[in-house]
C-alpha cells in the first residue's frame, strides 16, 4: 500500500509485475470454496480455466460493470456461502459507485478481487484510468469498504489467499497484473444456461 | 386529481405486504418520493436487506445475483432511471433472470417540469425494445392485482416486467 499522503501525484507508479495464469489461481486457492462471479473478458477466462467451466462461478461476456452488483445480490441470497467477485479494472470502472453500496452492507461473506492490469485487454490494450493514475484500492478504502490490500508480487499472494476467506467485513483486493491475455478455454457462452447451471449446482444441493 | 397527491400510505403498505409475502428479500432502489414508503418499510424490515444505489443499474445486477442465490429482489425507480439501465438489461434478457421493478412514473400525466418530459415519454419504447413487459397501473385498486400478476409472471415464468405508477396514480408533484 502506498504511504504517501500527498496524493496521487507523489503516489509510486503502480508496478505491474505478476502473470495473472498464475497470480490469480495462486491467490483464490481452492475455489470451490467460493461461489464466484466474473466479470467480463479477462477475468472471465480467469474463472473458466481456474473452475473448468464449473457450475460454482457465473461468468460474464457483457453486461459491462454489472459483476460487483451480482455479487453482491448472491451474498446476501447465500450468507452461509462465501462468496467471491473477480473483476477486471475497466469493468470495476464501468460502475465504480458499487463500491459504495457494497461497503453499506458490508456483507462478511463477500471478498472482490480487482484483476488490475492497466489495460483494456480486451479491445486492443488501451490504457485504462489505473495506469493513469487511479487507485482502486483507495477508491475502494474511501467508499467506506473497511478491509483493502494491494497485491504487485508474488509475496503477498498468500496473504491474500487468507484475507478473501476472512469472513469479517466485506474486503477488497487489487491484483496487478502484466497486461497479457488470461488463460484460453473453451467455455459455454449462453448465459441462460449458465444461469441453469449454477442455480441448479447450488440449490438442489441445499 | 390534477397536481393534488392523493393518499398513497394505504396501498403501498399492501404492496409491501404483498411483496414480502412472495418471498422478496431484497429491496434495491434510488431514494424517490413514489417509493418513500417501500423504502421505509424495507429499512424498518429486518427480514429484508434494504439496498440503497448510487444508479439504477447497480439494481438490475443485484436482482440477477440474489436470482443466482435463489432470493428473489425488486428494484425500486423512477423513470429516469430507467434510462441508466439500459445495457444491464441485457443480462436479463439473455440469462432469462426473471426483473420485477416498480417504476415511479415522471415526464406523464400533468407533468410539470419540461426536463422530466424526454425520458418519461421514453419509458416503455425503451423497456419493451430490451424485452420487458410494461404493466401500467393509473387507480389504487388496480395496484395489488397488478402487483400480483407481475410477482407471476416474473418469479413463475421468468419474464421482465415493470410496473409503471403512473402520475395519475401517484399525483404530479408541484411546481
Amino acid at each position: 500500500m502506498s504511504t504517501s499522503t500527498s496524493g496521487i501525484a507523489a503516489a509510486p507508479a503502480p508496478r505491474y509485475l505478476l502473470d495473472r495464469t498464475t497470480a490469480v489461481p495462486a491467490l483464490v486457492g481452492r475455489h470451490q470454496d467460493f461461489l464466484i462471479v466474473a466479470g467480463l473478458a479477462g477475468t472471465a477466462k480467469d474463472v473458466a480455466a481456474l473452475t473448468r467451466d464449473g457450475a460454482n462461478a457465473y461468468c460474464l461476456a457483457g453486461a459491462m460493470g454489472a459483476a460487483a452488483m451480482m455479487g453482491l445480490g448472491l451474498a446476501l441470497a447465500q450468507p452461509e456461502r462465501k462468496v467471491l467477485v473477480l473483476t477486471g479494472d475497466g469493468e470495476l470502472l464501468m460502475n465504480v459507485g458499487s463500491l459504495a453500496t457494497i461497503a453499506v452492507l458490508n456483507p462478511a461473506n463477500l471478498s472482490i478481487v480487482c484483476v488490475d492490469n492497466g489495460h483494456y485487454g480486451e479491445t486492443g490494450y488501451q490504457k485504462s484510468h489505473t495506469s493513469l493514475g487511479v487507485d482502486l484500492e483507495r477508491i475502494a478504502a474511501g467508499a467506506g469498504i473497511r478491509v483493502t490490500r494491494s497485491i504487485e508480487n508474488e509475496d503477498g499472494l498468500a496473504d491474500g489467499q487468507r484475507l478473501i476467506r476472512a469472513g469479517n467485513a466485506t474486503c477488497f483486493v487489487l491484483l496487478r497484473v502484466k497486461p497479457t491475455d488470461g488463460p484460453k478455454l473453451k467455455r459455454i457462452m449462453d448465459p441462460s444456461l449458465c444461469r441453469d447451471r449454477f442455480r441448479a449446482a447450488l440449490l438442489s444441493n441445499n | 386529481m390534477n397536481g393534488e397527491a392523493p393518499n398513497t400510505a394505504d396501498w403501498q403498505d399492501a404492496l409491501y405486504d404483498l411483496l414480502r409475502q412472495n418471498g422478496v428479500t431484497q429491496f434495491a432502489y434510488v431514494p424517490d418520493a413514489g417509493h418513500a414508503r417501500l423504502i421505509d418499510r424495507s429499512l424498518a424490515d429486518n427480514g429484508a436487506h434494504s439496498v440503497p444505489l448510487t444508479t439504477e443499474e447497480e439494481g438490475v445486477a443485484l436482482l440477477a445475483g440474489a436470482d443466482l442465490g435463489g432470493a428473489r429482489a425488486v428494484l425500486l425507480m423512477q423513470s429516469s432511471g430507467v434510462g441508466n439501465c439500459v445495457n444491464l438489461l441485457s443480462l436479463m434478457k439473455g440469462g432469462r433472470f426473471p426483473l420485477l421493478t416498480i417504476v415511479s412514473m415522471r415526464g406523464d400525466f400533468g407533468e410539470g417540469n419540461p426536463w422530466q418530459y424526454p425520458m418519461g415519454q421514453a419509458v416503455e419504447p425503451v423497456l419493451a425494445a430490451m424485452g420487458v413487459i410494461c404493466l401500467r397501473i393509473e387507480r389504487p385498486e388496480e395496484v395489488l392485482p397488478t402487483a400480483g400478476a407481475a410477482l407471476t409472471m416474473a418469479f413463475q415464468s421468468g419474464q421482465a416486467v415493470a410496473v409503471l405508477l403512473t402520475q395519475k396514480l401517484l399525483g404530479a408533484k408541484k411546481f
